[in-house]
């Protein structure tokens, strides 16, 4: 490694603390009924689920090694047990991790 | 200071049968396994998670590391991937509020910003008085960072039980259940709309800028979402 791991862990979080307290100081003054307000809770809803299906779909680290069929038939199959469990989060989560470590023990 | 029935009432939020301390403790265990793998010593890895606490910024920097960055490509790496915390505070805060509650609380609690939390407030919010809310935030807050920094100390420790598939099952489990989440929050048009347009334009704008993506398919998404509610309210 290049640079020291305190160094990276300090810039790391440095870099994070920034932007949630940038978002704490700006906010004030914002009104929750206010236009502004709706539409940053636009863009905070749609940058999760870019980031969700970027994700998925070009995964970091281990996840790259199971392949695409694979990533999808585990969203589609966790999915469909949300559904079934009547929106139940923890059920489908639970299964994701149990399937997706047991078909990539299957096929890779 | 802090009223302490609410604090506990939102540190108590993540035991509810929803709560997603499962998810989110099982992905520090894949973070503690993986940085004792890149060679963080203990106290380096639990540091990382209280300090940084955003799995996907974690992420960046072990990615960086491995592959010698420097400090300050690991600093705009990192910033780029979570830029996301700002829309976020920005949509959270305004919730919170109040005339009666000290300035130091927001600046402090803001730490707190990370999906798992965000969105557990953003679903109970309203059943909490206004004034409260501060102190349930910092209580939600407290007990998933409490998680976070558990299941990195279990993940450093179990790493050498982790194989390869258990690893891939522990990377998947986050994803899956913030896309429930999203799919049960979506319960407007603008919402579902900026679910929908964000989970399209992200990976398609991954083909142009994979460091910008998340960003740009969040601010394109997000503001049609906003703009096609507007007009269909009106």
């Amino acid at each position: 490694m290049s640079v020291s791991v305190v160094y990276a862990i300090l810039v790391t979080s440095l870099a994070t603390f920034l932007s949630r307290f940038l978002g704490a100081v700006s906010s004030q003054g914002i009104k929750e009924t206010s236009k502004i307000f709706k539409w940053f809770n636009c863009l905070a809803y749609a940058t999760l689920a870019a980031l969700i299906a970027r994700t998925i779909i070009f995964p970091v680290g281990v996840l790259n090694e199971a392949g695409y069929l694979l990533r999808l038939i585990v969203v589609i199959l966790s999915l469909a047990v949300f559904f079934v469990s009547k929106r139940n989060y923890v059920y489908p989560t639970i299964f994701s991790a149990v399937c997706m470590a047991l078909l990539a023990s299957y096929f890779n | 200071m802090i009223n302490k029935k609410i604090f506990f009432k939102g540190y108590k939020s993540i035991l509810a049968h929803d709560s997603p301390a499962i998810a989110l403790g099982c992905c520090f265990i894949a973070i503690g396994a993986l940085l004792k793998n890149l060679g963080f010593n203990i106290q380096e890895s639990i540091f990382s998670t209280m300090l940084t606490y955003a799995l996907p910024g974690s992420l960046v920097m072990a990615e960086s590391l491995l592959v010698g960055a420097s400090l300050l490509n690991i600093f705009l790496a990192v910033w780029f991937v979570n830029a996301r915390l700002y829309p976020m505070a920005v949509s959270l805060f305004p919730l919170m509020m109040h005339k009666n509650q000290p300035k130091w609380k927001y600046y402090f609690s803001c730490h707190f910003i990370a999906v798992s939390a965000w969105l557990i407030m953003k679903s109970n919010y309203k059943s909490i008085p206004k004034e409260q809310r501060i102190d349930y935030w910092i209580g939600i807050g407290s007990a998933t960072w409490s998680v976070a920094v558990l299941g990195t100390f279990l993940g450093f420790y179990f790493s050498e039980f982790l194989n390869k598939e258990i690893m891939m099952g522990l990377a998947i489990l986050n994803p899956i259940y913030f896309l429930c989440m999203m799919v049960g929050a979506s319960k407007t048009i603008q919402i579902t709309l900026s679910v929908l347009l964000g989970a399209i334009l992200g990976p398609i704008f991954y083909f142009f800028s994979p460091e910008w993506s998340i960003l740009l398919g969040g601010v394109v998404g997000g503001t049609a979402a906003y703009l096609i509610g507007e007009i269909n309210v009106s």
